[in-house]
């Protein structure tokens, strides 16, 4: 068994064209056990795609995918055995009822108990409902009490809490961490929070290409500086500790800092001393990161 | 696994309404001519009692009830094959069966033996009109042997080329007026083109039912349905696997 090793899902060189319109293009995801890793993006951005093609929905026009070391175009039946895949769109049959859907979902993969994933999905009380008459909040759980009924160790997971109210978010969340403490979890989402909240890795495609790809901390050493009258920007990189200065949404200046430094006091002082007029000043949030990597090419 | 997707087949098949309905609808039209058929028999018996060869009541009665049950199945099974494929595309609950470890063989045989195991109690019920008249009379039972397999072979063919149908559209109703249509058309291809033999006859399942119909079982005809049902099951398979 292939049990031993860390790394469980390994994707090489993802290319996907619908028509002439390129989806994905060129990228490479790795995710190790024990790892929540967050796909980020506006959308159309191609995370859907990339979630179809590691799951052996789509063939992409080029790349290698492989699921604990086993490849999933070569050997899709013995590589799908180790995926839990919830959809954009959870694949439900709606005149089903709950309980008898789960046990299909777990039959298909060879699997018989359901009661596990009932329960950590909050849906003991349902079970004998249709899944037709089930709220959107129920149903998206039941998206993903599928996804997981046959305990995979790769859960993908394509936005999970669309739907949910902040409530069953949180638990969900929690249950996301929980999956990924000792499996491996790949989600998609465009809310910031919960990559903030849960991701232990992030990869932030914009226009089907990677952008970012790493740890969500070494991103949030940057800080954002609003000003009533804005100086030029040489004039903030000039001061000791500051690697690079840029102009970000609504004006704020983003500025990064070099390793070590944190000019924030340095900041506040010049500011005071020449008159700047310093509206705010906080360490940058992921949005702002975000909305700097994803903007339109000028 | 192949028993799980058709055991889910099944299922879905008898909770739907419209499964229902249109076999209480096949199930009176058939009533309705095995009535009629015995009445003219009843009608003509003693007259028939003076011919020197008289057609018997196998022949008079269950040989037009099957040809009209292959009739009727030729226009219901692309109703029940219409949301095979077509439905799990359009609901996108199809991503349910191409992410979990089977192969599109497994998905399509399933679904297809679930579909045939639904039609085969429709087909046990037009065996049951004729074997009340065992309460009166005697029947011949390699006529209604032949009849049977001919319509068990004949709703297989037309089962799997509905399936394939429905793999090539979202719109279930496209998927039924598709199958409909292609049936209807091969069927209708032996018309007008003279003596059998002729390569529409070869291609129409109509002429190769006849035979089963009259009592003639040809490993030809046997071969023809099997391998109709063969190619569209394939063509399916091959599909599903473009679906990915």
């Amino acid at each position: 068994m292939m049990s031993d090793t860390s790394l469980l899902l390994q994707a090489r060189g993802l290319h996907l064209c619908y028509g002439c319109h390129v989806a994905v293009e060129n990228v490479s995801l790795e995710l190790k056990r024990g790892e929540v890793l967050g796909l980020l993006g506006p959308n159309g951005a191609g995370k859907s795609s990339t979630m179809r093609m590691i799951t052996g929905n789509i063939r992409p026009d080029s790349g290698k995918v492989s699921l604990c070391g086993i490849d999933l175009y070569d050997k899709p039946l013995q590589a799908k055995a180790r995926l839990g895949y919830l959809p954009e769109v959870p694949p439900l049959y709606r005149e089903m009822r709950v309980d008898d859907y789960l046990r299909f979902a777990a039959k298909l993969h060879g699997a018989k108990e359901i009661e596990t994933a009932k329960q950590k999905c909050g849906l003991k009380e349902v079970g004998r409902r249709l899944i037709g008459s089930l709220s959107k909040g129920y149903q998206q759980r039941l998206g993903i009490a599928q996804a997981i009924v046959h305990d995979p160790e790769i859960v993908v997971l394509d936005e999970p809490t669309s739907g949910l109210d902040p409530n069953q978010i949180r638990e969900i969340r929690a249950l996301i961490r929980e999956i990924g403490n000792s499996r491996g979890v790949i989600l998609s989402t465009h809310i910031l929070s919960e990559v903030e909240s849960i991701c232990d890795r992030v990869e932030i495609l914009n226009h089907g290409k990677q952008v970012y790809s790493g740890k969500i901390e070494a991103k949030k050493g940057f800080i954002e500086a609003g000003f009533r009258n804005p100086p030029s920007i040489e004039e903030i990189s000039g001061i000791e500790g500051i690697d690079k200065v840029e102009i970000g949404p609504g004006g704020l200046f983003l500025v990064h800092p070099r390793d070590g430094f944190d000019p924030t006091d340095t900041l506040i002082r010049f500011a005071q001393e020449r008159n700047w007029g310093l509206q705010r000043i906080n360490p940058a949030s992921l949005e702002a990161f975000f909305a700097e990597l994803t903007k339109e090419a000028p | 696994m192949i028993g799980v997707i058709a055991r889910k087949e099944i299922r879905t098949l008898f909770d739907s309404p419209l499964a229902w309905i249109i076999l209480a609808i096949f199930q009176v039209i058939l009533a309705w001519i095995f009535l009629a058929r015995l009445d003219a028999f009843l009608g003509v018996q003693a007259r028939l009692q003076q011919l020197l060869n008289p057609p018997g009541v196998t022949e008079w009665i269950a040989a037009p009830l099957f040809s009209a049950a292959m009739m009727i199945f030729l226009m219901i099974i692309p109703l029940f094959t219409m949301r095979l494929v077509a439905e799990e595309v359009r609901n996108q609950t199809l991503t349910l069966l191409i992410s979990a470890p089977i192969s599109s063989s497994t998905i399509v045989l399933g679904k297809f033996l679930g579909l045939m195991t639904f039609l085969f109690c429709a087909m046990l019920l037009v065996l049951l009109m004729p074997l009340t008249l065992l309460l009166g009379g005697k029947l011949d039972f390699g006529l209604l042997a032949s009849n049977f397999l001919g319509l068990l072979l004949a709703s297989a063919s037309f089962s799997a080329l509905g399936l394939y149908v429905s793999s090539l559209t979202r719109y279930p109703f496209l998927a039924a007026a598709g199958g409909v249509g292609a049936l209807l058309g091969l069927w209708a291809i032996s018309f007008g083109t003279g003596k059998a033999g002729n390569v529409f006859h070869l291609v129409s399942p109509s002429a190769h039912f006849d035979n089963f119909n009259q009592g003639l079982i040809n490993t030809g005809d046997i071969a023809y349905f099997l391998l109709f049902t063969f190619l569209f099951l394939t063509l399916s398979i091959w599909r599903l696997d473009r679906l990915k």
